[in-house]
This record gives C-alpha cells, structure tokens and sequence, in this order.
C-alpha cells in the first residue's frame, strides 16, 4: 500500500538519496530523514515561514512542498550556513547582536530567506525589504530588529555606509 | 505526512494526459499551495495526485510567431513579475501576481493553478481577465484554445477537459500593445492576504493622449467569478480622461458587479472600495499611459 | 553594578540563530504514538454516543479513547500557584474528554495511531452523535434569563461578580452643573499565536509518567496532571525544553493531563499530541472579550467627580484563569485615574465559546481601551487637551494603594509622556494635521496604562534557585522562573554575575530546561514577575554562595572572611583589592581536597511579599484614508518606566513585540464566530490578521530608567506592559484624525465603513437606490 521513491538531491552542498515515502511533504523528509530540525513547523499550510529553506536558491515553505520535488534539487536549511568550523555567517551573528531573535522558533526560516535577499547582491529600499521578508509571521520582535539586522549586513556585504 | 491514496507523476505533457486517462478520480498538481492545504483540512484527503510540478517544458514567458505574450502554466508568480517580456508588454500583471500572499508562495504558486482552481479572488485573475487572455488546454487530440472568459465556469469551476492540463496562457498582442495597466489589490493587511477585492484597469490612449481609445476594466471577488464591466468600459471608451469620468466611470461599476455578503466583507463595502478602486486605478492607468486627468 | 544595566548579548543566541536549539518536538523519540483529538462539530451539545469501530478497523490506529472512558476527575487548568486554601483555588470545572460540550472545538475522543495519517483517517471516521443544546455566545444574552446554562455550578452563568466602591457615586452625580461622558467599550477575543504551536509528548518511567511539553509554568503542569489522573503530584515528572513563545497560553495546562493519560492507556509507551495551529486557535486559550460601560462626570474645571464602570467579561466556555483577568481590568480604574467617587463592578460570565485564560497584559489591554477612549472623550467634551487632560489627573507621584502596598515613588507618567511626546513631536503635528481636510487625514493619539508587575498579593510568590560553583570558576544556575523567549535566562546570567562577583554573564550557565524532578520549585513564567522575583532570589542565594565560598577562602587564604571580596572571578582583599586566587583555584582546592572535600553550591527560597507599579504610554501618528476605510500607524512610540534596565537591548526588543502586539489588537486581530451555529470562522494564519513584516512601521521603545526601591535591583515590570496602550492610542489618533470615536477593536476596515457612514464622511447614493 506504501508508495516509496529514491529521491536524490543535494542538501547543504552535500549530495544525498533516500527511500521517501511519497506522502511527505519536504518538511517531513527533512526532518525526519535528516534530522534537520531547525526546520520549524508552525502552520504546515504555507502561512507562517517557519519551514523555509531554499531550493536551489529560492525560498519556499516546505510544508507545502512534497518531498519527491526535491529531485535533483539543491536544498539548503539554516544548518548550512554556518561553516565547517562552526563559525557563524554574517547574517546569524547579525540576528544574535541586533537582538532579533527571541524564542528563536521563526529564526531559521527568516535567516534563509535572509541568505537569498543578501546573496542577489543587491541594494534593496525599505519598503523592498519589508516586502521580501513578508512571508514570515513572528509574535516577539515586531519584525523591528530582524529588519535591522537584515538590512545592517546588506549595506555591509556591499560595502555601503548605512543610513537609519 | 499527507493522507495521499497515490501519486502519479507526469514526466511531459503527453504523459500528464495519459495519467488523466488512467486516473480519471485523480486531481492534478501543480504547486500544491492549493491543492495540499485542502488536502491536509481533509477535504481532499485520501485522494490520488497527478503532480505536472517536474514538467519544466511549461515554465517561462515568450512571444510566439504572432507576438503574443506566452506564459507556460507552471511558469512562478516570481518569475512572472521578474520576467523581462512581462515587464515591457504587460508589467501590470507582474505587479498583480507580485501580490499573491507571501515571497514563498509567490516562489511555489503558479499561474496555471491560480486560474484553474477558478476562485474569484485570484490576484492574477482580474488582469487576465481586462487583457482577454487566451487559455491553452492541450489534451489527447491536441491543443485547445479558449477566453479567459469562457474558461470560468463557475465558482470553483473551470472548463478543463478529463483529458486536458494547462499548457499556457497567452496575451494577445491587440490586447497588450500600447496599453497601460493598474492593479489594486484591497486586503485587510499588506502581506499574506486573500483579496478581498482585485480591480484591474488598463488603457489606450490616442495618440495625442487626449482621448481613451479603449478601457478595460475586470474584478476579482466582485462575483462569484472574475469578471468585467462593460458598462463601466462603455463609459470611458472614447473620453477625454478627467477626475469627472472617473467618477462616472467608477460609479458605473455598480451596474456590472455583483459581490457578495461573507463573514469575509459585505456586499455593501465590497461595492463601496469597487468604486474608490475603480477611480484610483483609471486615474493610475492613464498617468502610466502618459495621459493627464484634466 | 556593571554586569547589570548592560545591552549583552542573549545566552541562547548562538544555538538559535544555528538552528540547533531544540524545542519538544525536536526531541521525541522515533516512534512515539500519534494522539489526535476529535473535536466537537456543535457549539452546545450532549454527546449520546460515539462509534469508533470504522476508526479502529483502519490499519495503524491502536486505540480509540472518548468522552465515555475518561475518569471523572475534575481538575482545574490556570497557571496560578496552588492555595492552601480551598476557597481560593482554581475552579475545577474540566475533564480530559467531554460528554458536555460546550463550544464548537471541545474534545470528545482521541484516536491513538502509530502514524500521522492513521490518527488522522481515525478521527475523520468517528461518528459522534449528538443531543443538541441551544448556545450562547454574547455575554449579555448569557446574563440574560432563560439563557442556555453552561455549568450547573454557575446559575446564570456568572463565574464571579466583584465591585469596587470608593466615596458615595449616587451622591456625587447630583452635584449640579456637571459633564456626563458614557460609552460603551467592545473589545475582541484574540488569540496569542506565538509561532511554536502547544504540543507535548508523555511516556512512564519506573512507573512514573513524564511529560516534555511546551509550557511556560512547568511545576504548576506537575500538579494539573497529577490531579487530573489522580496521581501523587510526585508521580509525575514535567519536563520544559525551549518554547516558541506562549504570551499567556501556555500558562495553562492544555493537553498535558490528555497526553499524560493517553500514555498510561497504551502502557506507558510513548505518545505525541501536535496541536496543529487550527486546534492553537480555537481548542487552547483565547483572551477575554470584555465589554465595557463607563461613565464619567466631569466638573468644568476638568476634574473628574465620579465614575462608575461595568466590565462583562466574556470567559469562554470553561473557567481557566476565570474571574483574575476582569478583576485585574477593573482593579486599573480607581488607580490609573483616581477620583473620589467610584462604583466599579465586574462580571465574568460562560458562553459557548473558546476557554478564555491569560493572555500578555492580563486584562489590561481591555481596560486601558475602555479606559483611555472614555478619558480622551472626557477631554474633548471639555475642549481641553488630551495629553493636558491626563497629566491633570492621572495618579500622582506618591499615590499609594494599601491593597498591593504599591507606591508611585516617582512622577513616572508625567516622565514618560513628557518622553513620547516630545519623540512624536506632539504640539506641532497637532497644530498642523488639525488642518487636513480631504480624503487622506491625520491625527495624533496618546494612551497611558499601569502595570502590576507580581501577582502579590492576591497570590503565592515564590522563588527558587540554585548555584554550583564548576571548578572552572564558573557557576552553573537553575531556576523555576522559565525562559520563554523573553529573554529570562540572559537577565539571569548578568544578575547571578553581579550577584557572585563573576567576570562576565558568559560565566554564568543557565540551565534553561526546566525537570520538575531536578530544578527548584518556581512557578514558571507569567505575569511580568520573571526578574523581579527571581531578583530576589538570586541575591539571597549569591549571598549563601559568597559565603561558602569565602568560608573557604579563609581556610585557603588565612585572611578574615570579612577581609574578603569576590570581584570579577578572584577572591579579593578588600583593604588593598589584591588578589588572593581565582574562583577557579579555590573550586579545584575545595573539590580535590583529600581530607575536607566540597562541592559548593547554594539553594535557596524566596518568599516574595511585595508587587511594583509598572508605567508607561504609546503616542501614535496615523493617516486615514477615507474612502478606503484604511488606517495607517505612521508613526508610533511606547515609553516605560519598569525600573532599572537589566539589559536595554532585550529590554527594547520585547518592547518592540508588545508594540506590534497591541497594533494588531487596534487594527486588525479578532477571532470571530458564526452567530447561526457558533462556529469559528477564521482560525488560522491567513483568515486571522496577525500584522506581517509590512503593516508596522518603525517601532520606537524609550524608557525613563526610575529604580524600584523594593526590587534588589532596581527593576519591575515589562513582559506585558507594551502590549496595553496602544490600541487606544490608535483609536484616539483615529478620532484626532477624523473626528470619529470609534468604542470597539480591532478598527479594521468594516468597522470604519460602517462609522464613517453614519458620521457622514462617506455616502454610497447607490445604496439608497437599491
């Protein structure tokens, strides 16, 4: 009665396979499969951003993402941004010094899709910001450090004097 | 975990079609930001799934041979709005579809989903529906060509085929060239919101700029489909664009929509922002088109 | 005090900006049990029967449970500290699965699977029936007689009824020549929507059960279970990892005692129970609608004569935390603004409606809506300034309540009105937006509110703690008072290093995760108590630990105890400040001494007999788009005074919450509910409006810095407190704006239609026609 499929792809830079019960969502495989849990589950309805991850460079809820999709895809969670050695990106350590993260459960999905607005290299307005972190729902900050951490290391990375 | 009875997935169209024949009980699947939810509240739960999502083939915006606009179904509302054929010829339905709720689903939403779900509160609806848009079906005899319009068949229905998918849709050049568009979507937030209601406007102006050549005018949750408003066009084609029309025109809306009372919006406020939309968005459209409001 | 006052960095920061940290369902053991919940499809009802065969039949489901199998214990759900008193303890009004249903969303039976799916196919293919009972949501219809009757306990409904007199109203109110200013104040039930759902797992353990669960009150969870089960209290061992937020919900015992029992039903294997963000919404806790009725007579001077005030509080379908939340609502009036005269009364009253229990604020975000909207109606029926209006005749520097035995010690609103207002630039705006007349208007508005910061006295306060001295010199500490975001653990470590003499908070390690088996008893976190009482406690027990500490240093050193000091981690001679040795060396001499080993550590309770009055006020700006019926807050201060800063950075940032908190309370949040059959209708992220990254605007925090004299260090309240003014203060920007007084929230778009027609400001002609 189980339907099963091999599912390839590649999960933070490393290439990966698994049996995947076709009724998964990407949600379920990555934490169940790869114990991945900073992937957060706080609506599974593609409301809350608490799932996100990247795939091949795009942000998506994963809990609306079924998990054989992830074939041949190049996933990335918050657990693949911190390097080898256990340094921190730039854009966690902003979330730890600008005081943007509280409970810390709607964190990894806002820092991933922090990494894809600070890696398209470019310079966004305030209002952009705030438009392309939308997509994730927090009850502690009011959004007020997490967009100051975003945009502090989006003026850093380009090398850009800041004006708040 | 999705309470799934099967899922079929369909490499290319043909094998989409073949899977609709096999499976006739089956729903399809695009992005799923629909058909999962529904599925997880249980009212499409124990069903089979055909999933079209790995068929790349229907990604991507182009001109076909007649300069029609092209969408393939399963081209993303990010990549409509950042595409940069849909920026120069009918940027307004970028913007639309660039207010679908949130970044993410605008990254796993498709504009084939979003039309063949047939809900009156789609944000790409109402602008497809003010460039008359083709829909293309292709099925086991081939490729089926049909009006937006006529597409919509009723609330929550659409006129597909049991052996058809979406293949695209397209914009006619006679419906894009030259013209201007504006887009209001009204929500009770700014992110992550179901239209309450979608007013859609464009224009061509005369070549002087003094006259509406042609207007259109279409609406999303202003009845139980999208639709448009001959009345309203009726009274703006051939004016002079000024405050004063615009209040003609927007209070013309009146006559042609429908909304409906909902624990979501009544009819009586529904109709009142249908005309304030109306206004802004002429009044939007023809500055886009280099025209002035005297 | 320098490890104290300072913006440090949290202690947990690292691990969640990495992802590491792990919160309940991180930790439950593969194959652990699937428990979900069958909730009731009717708002008011007895159940007669449940067939579960077609549910049990479906391969993966292990057992079926309902309303008919579950003891008949009844037990009581709200996070406060037991009584010793019976008449002061929580009303015990619930069971684990109800043949009583009492609003739409109750639970009647639980299908245990060994899969997600399986649970779920099993509580889809339950077939309930029902004998339907007529139900009632409103409060007033509930007082009504003849009204359905939710709870035999209860006649007519009424939880509880309370009053407050001050002076003689009937006699005031005859007074000539005065100015009478009445309304009616709505406000909505919402829920917290912290972004962790509640979820627990249970499983037994010699004989014992342990429950790991997303709670804030951990100890108060052990007794809940143990009294729902029947189980010694010790019986039971609760287990409180991270949590993704609470705001008051998980002040409460949700599905613990459930989980708890579902184990003991399929032999102590382990079993999960997931709310699901539908179940969040609708089955956990909401808080209190309460209606208000104020009326205020004013003398022309601008000095309020007499006050009466009606609060009808909407407490849902079971008792929860009940009658303390519109309790505490009323209890704000006679202080906030006092006046001789006052007639004060508060009802708490069943509906067949989601239980309401704490929420951040606690009844203070109602009250200072109905509160500020009246007072800003009150200064305009004088033609007098809102801001001059209140600084008349809000409670004054040396205002004393002899019930709590607070003091206002400082002219703390003043202070901080003075703040916002000049933040907000008040008297100019003013001048200049009195001007706009067209479509687009703005306005100003200012709300002020005071915060209790403890639950002294009405209730127990405890706290406990414990200090290791680590033979590295740093110390390990553990305490009741729970980390639940807020930042409880960081304002911990700079306290504890303060209190020791460490070098940094970094060498402080908190224990986050609450074992009811291992860490001293404390209450968890709730009202805004979390540094104030734990303050208290930590001093005491850094004093035992100093003393042992240079107990031994004096046997190492030879030097008077006295003579000693610990500063920065070394052992000190105070008359010279020389360093005599690290904390490190004596911890390793202590430990590794062959004939007196030690192992030092300190544990101590705190009986905590006093409460601090928290101040503070939001100005907002808004642009109202008249023809749109669209509020924008453009603009928006709050300023506190909650004593000494521990730490501003984290101060300022639970600031921020409550501020987009309060916003979402004025403009948009509200669950609503079918009238024909009492059904939830929007209970979920999209339909519910929760305000996203793109409705707020900069969000200012200020604080006047007034040092609390009864706290060690100099700190109070400020958990709940940004959450209370600020709706009013939109409201009262709103009426700057348009000169429309808008008595209920959430302000949202309907709402303005609807009164800016009648007030004229829009005229749809077609209406008429049709």
């Amino acid at each position: 009665m189980s339907q099963y499929k091999l599912i390839h792809c590649n999960i933070n830079g490393k290439d990966v396979e698994k049996m995947v019960d076709v009724r998964a969502s990407l949600t379920d495989m990555l934490r169940n499969e790869y114990h991945l849990t900073s992937v957060k589950k706080g609506c599974e309805v593609g409301e809350c951003g608490a799932c996100n991850v990247l795939i091949n460079g795009e942000a998506f809820n994963s809990c609306i993402y079924l998990a054989v999709w992830a074939e041949g895809k190049r996933i990335r969670t918050l657990e693949g941004l911190m390097s080898p050695d256990g340094e921190l990106s730039d854009i966690q350590q902003a979330f730890i010094d600008e005081t943007a993260i509280q409970c810390g459960f709607c964190t990894p999905g806002f820092i991933m899709t922090a990494a894809e607005i600070l890696e398209s290299g470019k310079l966004y307005t305030d209002d952009e910001l705030r438009k392309l972190l939308s997509g994730h729902l927090c009850r502690c900050t009011g959004y007020e450090n997490i967009f100051r951490a975003v945009k502090k290391t989006m003026y850093r990375r380009l090398g850009k004097e800041i004006d708040f | 975990m999705y309470d799934m009875k099967a899922l079929y997935e369909a490499e290319s169209v043909q094998d989409a079609i073949r899977l609709r024949l096999e499976h006739p009980e089956a729903q399809i699947i695009a992005g799923g930001s629909d058909v999962l939810v529904q599925m997880r509240e249980g009212k499409r739960s124990g069903k089979e799934l055909i999933s079209i999502y790995m068929i790349d083939a229907l990604r991507g915006v182009s001109l076909d041979e007649e300069e029609n606009l092209r969408i393939g179904s399963l081209t993303s509302f990010s990549h409509i709005t950042r595409d940069p054929l849909i920026q120069k010829y009918c940027n307004v339905l970028g913007e639309a579809v660039d207010q679908v709720g949130s970044p993410q689903i605008r990254n796993i939403g498709t504009i084939g989903g979003n039309t063949c779900n047939g809900v009156t509160s789609a944000d790409s609806a109402s602008t497809l529906h003010a460039y008359e848009a083709i829909v293309e079906l292709t099925g086991k005899d081939g490729v089926r060509r049909i009006p937006i319009h006529d597409f919509y068949i009723r609330a929550g229905q659409v006129d597909i085929r049991p052996d058809e998918i979406q293949t695209a849709i397209l914009i006619p050049k006679a419906s894009y060239e030259n013209t201007f568009g504006h887009y209001i979507k009204y929500g009770m937030r700014n992110a992550m919101e179901i239209a309450t209601l979608g007013c859609s406007v464009n224009v061509r102006l005369s070549a002087d700029r003094g006259t509406i050549q042609r207007c259109r005018i279409a609406y999303g949750v202003a009845g139980p489909v999208p639709m448009r408003c001959p009345t309203a066009e009726a009274t703006a084609n051939g004016q002079r664009p000024s405050g004063e029309l615009a209040g003609r025109f927007a209070r013309a809306v009146i006559d042609d929509i429908n909304p409906r009372d909902s624990w979501r919006a009544s009819k009586a406020f529904r109709q009142h922002i249908a005309v304030e939309m109306a206004k802004r968005a002429l009044t939007r459209a023809v500055e886009l088109a280099g025209g002035e409001m005297a | 005090m320098n490890k104290v006052g300072r913006s440090e960095v949290r202690v947990d920061g690292f691990d969640k900006a990495s992802g590491r940290t792990k919160y309940y369902e991180d930790r439950i053991p593969a194959g652990a049990l699937y428990v979900r919940i069958k909730h009731a499809e009717i708002a008011h009802a007895m159940v007669r029967s449940i067939d579960t065969s077609t549910a049990e039949a479906i391969p993966g489901v292990v057992k079926v449970l309902t309303c008919f199998d579950v003891p008949d214990l009844p037990f009581p759900t709200a996070g406060h500290p037991w009584s010793m008193d019976p008449g002061h303890q929580d009303v015990a009004d619930r069971h684990l699965l109800n043949r009583h249903v009492r609003y739409w969303g109750d639970d009647v039976a639980v299908v245990i699977a060994e899969n997600e799916v399986a649970a779920n196919q099993g509580v889809r293919a339950l077939k309930v029936e029902y004998d339907p009972l007529p139900f009632v949501l409103d409060v007033q219809k509930a007082m009504e007689p003849g009204a359905p009757q939710l709870h035999e306990r209860f006649p007519g409904n009424i939880l509880k009824h309370t009053d407050l007199r001050k002076g003689d109203y009937q006699a005031a109110i005859r007074e000539p020549g005065l100015i009478k200013v009445e309304g009616w104040y709505d406000t909505p039930t919402v829920q917290h929507c912290h972004i962790e759902n509640h979820g627990c797992f249970a499983y037994e353990e010699n004989g014992r059960i342990v429950v790991v669960s997303s709670t804030q009150i951990p100890h108060i969870i052990r007794r809940v279970v143990g009294q729902a089960l029947g189980r010694p209290w010790a019986d039971i061992e609760i287990i409180k990892p991270y949590i993704g937020g609470g705001f008051g919900n998980k002040q409460d015992a949700l599905y613990e005692p459930l989980c708890a029992w579902c184990t003991t039903q399929v032999g102590g294997r382990c079993v999960r129970l997931d709310c699901s963000r539908e179940e969040t919404f609708v089955s956990n806790r909401v808080r209190h609608a309460i209606r208000f009725h104020i009326v205020t007579w004013l003398r022309k001077d601008g000095v309020i004569a007499a006050r009466k005030v009606e609060c009808f509080s909407n407490q849902g379908a079971y008792a929860s935390h009940g009658h303390s939340i519109v309790a505490k609502a009323m209890g704000s009036f006679p202080q906030h603004y006092p006046c001789d005269n006052m007639e004060c009364d508060a009802w708490t009253v069943f509906t067949n409606r989601p239980a309401a229990g704490a929420m951040r604020g606690y009844g203070m975000p109602q009250a200072s809506f109905a509160d500020e909207s009246n007072i800003e109606d009150c200064a305009r029926a004088l033609g007098m300034d809102s801001y001059e209006f209140r600084k008349k005749n809000i409670m004054p520097q040396g205002f004393h309540d002899g019930f709590s035995g607070n003091t206002n010690y400082y002219d703390s609103y003043r202070q901080c009105m003075a703040k916002g207002a000049a933040y907000i630039d008040y008297e100019r705006k003013k001048k200049e937006f009195s001007h706009d007349t067209g479509d687009i208007r703005r306005g100003i508005g200012v709300a002020t509110f005071w915060y209790n910061t403890a639950v002294y006295p009405i209730s127990l306060e405890t706290s406990s703690n414990r200090m290791q001295l680590n033979l590295d010199g740093t110390v390990t500490f553990q305490c009741g008072e729970t980390e639940i975001g807020q930042g409880a653990d960081t304002a911990y470590a700079q306290m504890v290093a303060e209190a020791v003499g460490l070098k940094s908070y970094r060498d402080v390690h908190v224990k986050s995760c609450q074992d009811t088996d291992i860490t001293p008893t404390g209450l968890g976190a709730y009202a805004s108590r979390q540094t104030y009482v734990a303050g208290f406690s930590i001093r005491q027990t850094a004093d035992i630990l100093r003393g042992k500490i240079l107990e031994r240093a004096c046997q190492e050193t030879r030097q008077a105890v006295g003579n000693m000091d610990i500063v920065d981690g070394m052992i000190v001679r105070k008359n010279d400040d020389a360093p005599l040795m690290s904390l490190k060396e004596l911890a390793m001499t202590a430990q590794y001494d062959p004939v007196h080993s030690q192992h030092i550590t300190a544990e101590s309770t705190y009986t905590i007999r006093n409460n601090a009055y928290s101040f503070g006020c939001t100005f907002a700006e808004v642009e109202v788009d008249i023809p749109l019926c669209k509020v924008t807050v453009k603009n928006i201060v709050n300023v506190h005074d909650c004593g000494k800063l521990i730490n501003p950075a984290l101060a300022e940032a639970q600031v921020h919450g409550g501020m987009s908190m309060a916003i979402g309370y004025g403009l948009s949040e509200q669950l609503i509910f079918d009238e024909k059959t009492g059904k939830p209708l929007n209970g979920n992220l999209l339909d519910y409006k929760l305000s996203t990254f793109m409705d707020h605007p900069h969000l200012e925090a200020e604080f006047v810095e007034n040092a609390e004299p009864t706290s060690p260090f100099g700190t109070k309240a400020l958990g709940e407190p940004p959450a209370c003014s600020g709706a009013p203060a939109i409201r009262n920007a709103i009426l700057d704006a348009t000169g429309v007084a808008i008595d209920r929230t959430p302000i949202n778009p309907h709402v303005l239609f609807a009164e800016f027609t009648k007030a004229g400001l829009i005229h749809d002609d077609w209406r008429e026609e049709e």
